[in-house]
């Protein structure tokens, strides 16, 4: 690449009240918006609500386990606990967060577009997670209380027999509705990256975020469908009479969870990739180096989403009717591409220039995190030892130890692409805070609960009677979810604190990626000119014209 | 050996399930040593030290593979011994021993095809599945209403019990001794407190205690009383279970 600097190429006409003429302002733009970035802002603001609400239930599950014997909640309303923290949690704050939020607002601009693809439905999708999300929240003002047959709802538990009241229904029409966000988002995501690229933005120079959200949407695409069709089944079974899931009825019950999983497994890269591609961005940036292996990287990217399509029998190994092989070896297969990426983030700090922002801590923590997540889940890929340790704390750590990393890459998201959103930085002390408390008390966290699994801990258990001396192993676990706690106090306080205080300048990580080349916040339409874009980094390009990337097999001295 | 937390069991296929852990846990401990070890280095060695620009290097085709190669092969190793211990585990060997494992909200009924044993218990009556040590067990598992999780920790074993279908697995216990078990699949109000036992015994006990059971009439008789509150046997509660609603 012998170019030189050159000024941008793509001419901004006049853009004197270029924001102004946009209509109203406040509430009514709140409610009317169609800027993908106002968008993506309601999302997070919402999903970041919705982590909080899930975490609030969390502190109340680690609560009543503070004794054998624990009397703080009933039974009954112990089972509506776990159940909407994991729904909360999974359905609510992890993808809606991801890809409604984040990508919502990153992807246009990374791409160099003006908005996403379709606007409109772009708003649709909010309003109908929004719409969802109260819905299934309703559940907790029911007579019968909100839904309590545990986030995966399997058949025959969550019929009209066993689970009557209208706090079931709600969490099925709650979980529709922010499905059809999803898929609408999906469908937005897929056309705007296929079609509006700037020029020069070509698919392999597109962002690793861009990249993972591009094949995230394609995911949503081919698993969420199917989600919808099981619960439309569900709906039938509890209401209209159909025997889809009741043996009574000549229906069978494990066809649920094999369309559950069918979308549940590709839900968890769903939910994992996109968190996968914040950390990307933050390793390459704070190491102030390309990312490593760039093209490997997207095509473990693609390996996996490929390979999770085929994998959903391995949540079913303890049913006894799906003990093929071939979901072990697919499972097990799944750690390749992910090893490939912890070398490839590895490899990307190395020989770089590491900064301890708290962006970068806080992928540093997923990292880690995940590890032991990923590691952990390579066990249960084996049938074995997955009829040994299913549906015990075992399996609870090491879903944790996977969700809480992606709750560290999203806060790294937040601490690196708030100032792009809102023009001000956080206050870099608090963030450094938020992360110690966050990390030490993950660990603090899940830790225990893996030997507590090894013990014989099963889930979802209210009281444990007979097993007195799990609660020192409970207690430890719990004083790990206190410190999680207080480091989300931390982090509002931190919002708090920091609220217009620290103006960000356009580009203040010396970030690489086209974002960074516009203001902050971006305009209307989010660019005035582009850079020429001649590498997946042309904001660097533009700055640091004589540090380009090093092609392929020099990167030895 | 180090046990990484599990233990050998107490059946002949818990302790295979037992080995295929501590070579799995082996395998993750040195490669999750690994990954942390470079980790640490590349952020003690290479942390910002000033405004530089490093080296931008992207690819290094060679290692690239390598880290992508050696995991296939690991992965390979792994599946491999998967596939022993599966077989072995899920082998279905001819037996005259069986028994018929029934779960309901919320508790388990044992029967024992060929006598008049049969046991049933609910919640914290913790009822007792009694087997044979040395002798290959057949179990037929269903459920009556909706999934459960057959669970005895001391086996390292797990099966959901489905409605409609009828799971069958063998247990050869290698030690007598009374263990504990409890449903683990979600199963409603009270899924907490579906415990039951497994007490295995020599294979003279096994006979006299089933011989102690009543006529067919009797037994029969008894078996519409799912409540608990029939005539057969129900142990006596074991567990101090006060405080629990």
């Amino acid at each position: 690449m012998t170019d030189v600097l050159e000024r941008p190429h793509v001419e901004e006409p006049e853009h004197h009240g270029h924001d102004a003429h946009h209509g109203p302002s406040g509430l009514l733009k709140w409610l009317t918006t169609t800027d993908h970035k106002i968008i993506g802002l309601s999302y997070t603001v919402t999903s970041v609500l919705m982590l909080v609400i899930g975490g609030a239930f969390a502190e109340l599950i680690r609560a009543q386990l503070a004794s054998p014997n624990g009397t703080l909640v009933s039974f009954a309303q112990y089972n509506e606990l776990f159940t909407m923290h994991g729904s909360v949690m999974i359905y609510l704050f992890a993808g809606p967060f991801a890809f409604g939020g984040l990508a919502n607002i990153i992807v246009p601009i990374q791409i160099g577009a003006p908005d996403m693809a379709f606007p409109r439905l772009n708003a649709l999708s909010y309003w109908l997670y929004l719409t969802g999300s109260i819905t299934m929240l309703l559940g907790f003002f029911t007579a019968g209380g909100a839904a309590n047959f545990g986030w995966v709802a399997y058949a025959p538990l969550s019929n009209s027999i066993n689970t009557p009241g209208a706090g079931a229904d709600l969490w099925i029409g709650g979980l529709l509705l922010t499905g059809f966000s999803a898929i609408f988002t999906g469908v937005n995501l897929v056309a705007t990256i296929f079609y509006l690229r700037a020029p020069g933005m070509t698919m392999f120079r597109m962002p690793i975020f861009t990249w993972n959200m591009l094949v995230t949407a394609i995911l949503i695409l081919l698993a969420f469908p199917v989600l919808t069709a099981g619960l439309i089944m569900l709906y039938a079974d509890r209401h209209f009479g159909t025997h889809i899931f009741s043996v009574a009825g000549g229906g069978v019950p494990v066809l649920w969870q094999h369309i559950f999983w069918f979308w549940g497994h590709p839900e968890v890269y769903i939910l994992a990739l996109p968190f996968f591609g914040m950390a990307t961005e933050i390793f390459a940036v704070f190491s102030r180096k390309p990312v490593f292996g760039y093209k490997g990287m997207v095509f473990a990217t693609i390996s996996i989403a490929a390979l999770s399509l085929g994998v959903w029998a391995h949540h079913m190994f303890t049913t006894g009717v799906v003990l093929l092989p071939f979901f072990s070896i697919m499972s097990l297969l799944i750690a390749v591409p992910t090893g490939i990426k912890i070398f490839n983030w590895i490899g990307t700090m190395w020989r770089g220039q590491v900064w301890f922002s708290s962006a970068m801590l806080m992928a540093i923590g997923f990292l880690v995190t995940f590890l032991i997540g990923g590691l952990t889940g390579i066990y249960l890929a084996s049938p074995p030892l997955d009829f040994f340790t299913h549906d015990t704390y075992f399996v609870v750590a090491h879903f944790h130890s996977v969700v809480m990393a992606l709750v560290f890459a999203g806060m790294g998201g937040l601490y690196y692409w708030g100032p792009k959103v809102t023009g001000y930085l956080l206050n870099e002390r608090l963030g450094k805070i938020q992360f110690w408390f966050l990390f030490i008390g993950t660990q603090v966290f899940t830790l225990p609960m893996y030997l507590l699994g090894l013990r014989g801990m099963p889930r979802r258990m209210a009281v444990y009677p007979h097993d007195p001396q799990w609660k020192f192993l409970n207690d430890i676990a719990s004083l790990g979810a206190v410190l999680i706690g207080i480091s989300t106090i931390i982090f509002v306080v931190n919002l708090v604190v920091s609220w217009k205080k620290y103006p960000a300048g356009d580009n203040p990580w010396d970030a690489q990626t086209l974002e960074w080349f516009t203001t902050s916040p971006p305009p209307h339409h989010n660019f005035y000119r582009l850079p020429v874009i001649r590498s997946e980094r042309p904001t660097w390009d533009h700055n640091h014209p004589e540090h380009h990337a090093l092609a392929h097999g020099k990167a030895d001295r | 050996m180090p046990s990484f937390g599990a233990r050998a069991g107490d059946t002949t296929s818990s302790r295979s399930v037992f080995h295929l852990w501590q070579g799995f846990s082996i395998g993750a401990f040195i490669i999750g040593a690994i990954v942390l070890a470079l980790l640490a280095w590349a952020l003690v060695r290479y942390r910002r030290k000033g405004d530089a620009i490093p080296v931008q290097s992207q690819y290094h085709i060679p290692l690239e593979l390598t880290y992508t190669i050696l995991p296939i092969l690991i992965v390979f190793g792994l599946f491999a011994a998967t596939l022993v211990v599966e077989n072995k585990e899920v082998a279905n060997p001819a037996t005259n021993v069986t028994i018929n494992v029934n779960a309901f909200q919320w508790g388990w009924k044992f029967s024992y095809p060929g006598s008049n044993a049969v046991v049933v218990g609910q919640t914290t009556q913790d009822p007792v599945m009694v087997m044979p040590v040395d002798t290959n067990v057949h179990i037929n598992l269903t459920s009556t209403d909706v999934v459960h999780g057959f669970y005895v920790k001391a086996f390292n074993f797990s099966r959901y019990a489905l409605p409609g279908i009828v799971n069958q697995f063998t247990f050869r216990a290698v030690n007598t001794g009374t263990f504990f078990g409890q449903c683990t699949q979600l199963c409603g109000l009270y899924h907490s407190l579906m415990f039951f036992k497994v007490k295995v015994v020599s294979a003279s006990d096994y006979a006299t205690w089933l011989a102690s059971f009543p006529s067919a009439s009797a037994a029969s008789a008894a078996l519409n009383a799912q409540s608990g509150q029939s005539a057969t046997y129900v142990p006596t509660k074991v567990t101090n279970s006060s405080g629990v609603k």
